[in-house]
Parts: C-alpha cells; sequence; structure tokens
C-alpha cells in the first residue's frame, strides 16, 4: 500500500467542504440535498480508507449502513420535496418562511 | 501505479464534487454527482472493497440518482435557481474551514505510519464479500435488522408524504 492514509483524508475534506459550502450557498434544495450526499459520500471514503488501513473490515460494514441511511434520507427528503412543491409552487428556500422566527 | 489511479480518482472526484454545487441546471448537477459516484467505486475497487464498488453503483447511481432526476422532472423548473441571499456569512464560514484545513495539512507528523492493529477481521482473508457478509451477520445482526427498520420507516414515510389527498381518499372510501 503506496498511498498514504492521509491523502484520503484530504480527499474527504475537500469533498466534505464543497458540500457544506453547498449547503450554505445554494438555494435551489434539490442541490442542498445533492450536497448533503456529496458530504456522506466523504465519510465512506474515510471509513473505507480506514478500513483497509486498519486491516479491519468494520469500516466497510459501517459504510453499509451509512448507505442505508443515505437510500431513507433521500426517499423522505424527496418527498417532503414534492410536497413542499404542491403546496408552495416553488423549491426555493428562500421561500418556505413558515418557521421563521 | 496505484498513486496515478489514485491522483485520476482524486482528481475527477473533487472536480466533479464542485461541478454539483456550480451548475445552475440540476439534471447538470445530477449528472456531474453520477460521475463522482463512479469514481468513488473505482477509489474503493483500488482499497481492496470490490463488494462496497459494486453496491455504491447499484445504490447510488442505480437507485438514488435515478430518483434525484425523476424529482428534477416532475417538478418542472424554471432557472430562476440563484445563490442564497446568505452568501457572503457562508463564504466566511467556508474560508475558515479552509484555513483550518491548510493549518491542519501543514501541521508536523500528520503522516505518521499508524500500528495496523488487525485483531478482529483481516481484509485479504478470504473474497471481500464473504467477509463481510460474515461480520454483518454475526457482530453486527442487530444494527442490520435495525437498518431494515429504517427503510421500512422511510418507505411509509416517502408514500405518507408525496401522497395527495390522503384522508380524502379514506373518508370516500
Amino acid at each position: 500500500m503506496t498511498i498514504p492514509l492521509s491523502y484520503y483524508l484530504v480527499l474527504s475534506g475537500i469533498v466534505f467542504l464543497t458540500g457544506v459550502i453547498g449547503v450554505l450557498l445554494r438555494r435551489n434544495i434539490i442541490i442542498i440535498l445533492l450536497s448533503v450526499e456529496l458530504m456522506l459520500n466523504a465519510t465512506n471514503i474515510n471509513f473505507v480508507a480506514f478500513s483497509q488501513y486498519f486491516h479491519d473490515v468494520a469500516g466497510q460494514v459501517f459504510v453499509f449502513f451509512a448507505l442505508t441511511v443515505a437510500a431513507a434520507e433521500v426517499a423522505v427528503g424527496l418527498a417532503i420535496i414534492v410536497a413542499l412543491y404542491r403546496a408552495k409552487s416553488t423549491i426555493n428556500v428562500d421561500e418556505f418562511q413558515l418557521l421563521k422566527w | 501505479m496505484e498513486q496515478i489511479f489514485f491522483f485520476y480518482f482524486a482528481f475527477v472526484i473533487a472536480a466533479t464534487s464542485v461541478l454539483v454545487i456550480a451548475m445552475r441546471n440540476p439534471v447538470y448537477s445530477a449528472l456531474a454527482l453520477l460521475i463522482m459516484f463512479f469514481h468513488v467505486a473505482g477509489l474503493y475497487v483500488t482499497l481492496h472493497a470490490e463488494f462496497l464498488a459494486a453496491v455504491q453503483i447499484i445504490v447510488y447511481a442505480g437507485a438514488i440518482l435515478v430518483l434525484y432526476l425523476f424529482v428534477v422532472m416532475l417538478l418542472n423548473l424554471k432557472q430562476d435557481d440563484r445563490y442564497h441571499r446568505q452568501w457572503p456569512m457562508a463564504a466566511g464560514v467556508g474560508m475558515m474551514l479552509f484555513v483550518e484545513a491548510i493549518i491542519l495539512t501543514g501541521m508536523k507528523g500528520w503522516t505518521a505510519p499508524l500500528v495496523p492493529t488487525g485483531s478482529e477481521t483481516t481484509v485479504e482473508e478470504a473474497g471481500n464479500t464473504e467477509v463481510i457478509g460474515d461480520v454483518l451477520y454475526s457482530t453486527y445482526l442487530f444494527p442490520f435488522e435495525v437498518a431494515s427498520l429504517i427503510l421500512l420507516v422511510a418507505m411509509i414515510g416517502a408514500i405518507i408524504l408525496a401522497k395527495k389527498d390522503l384522508l380524502e381518499v379514506h373518508s370516500n372510501g
């Protein structure tokens, strides 16, 4: 294994940072959910890299669970988006101010 | 050779993840994410996680992304998508995280090799799928069952949320 673990951590950090910036910056709620997917993938890269590094397969099992949660999150999130679009005819997050204090 | 593969995958992953949040059209964002998923799967193969690479392609690229594309096409979006009003704050937070990442990268001893424990199960012993299945159905049996419960709850919740007039249908029928 010639590639040090830190390279994977840096790559995962870059992807996670991109996801955070996407969540904070974009107004399209679909892009926000896609950014959450980016963050989940960054954690998955970390899990697999550590699993390879420590020769322990538990990291890959945890990626499995993260994948399950991601699938559930996408299903519920997209259902919420569809319901919101029916109610307000927009998916711009600035328009959803019902719970704003 | 391994380094060439790693840097190719890493470069494409980083570039496409930036494209995901930079594109104006959500369809293009989803397609950039598709390319990223494939390259993450390639990275898993270089890390000897072949089973996860297959699952990544099947679940992420095959199921999740198709769901996104369906919703994008269902909603018939107009091109009114601009950046968030709070973007100066977001830029500040992003800048802080970026500086922090640079400082952490510059710190000494961050490439020092840790000692691999290898106490539980080794990855290379048998086939990757066999080892994962073995651990999943013995050590992590209870979390596995809970995961199936999560999927069931998500399925029911998605149906209830997306259904139009659930109460009306019930009162009519």
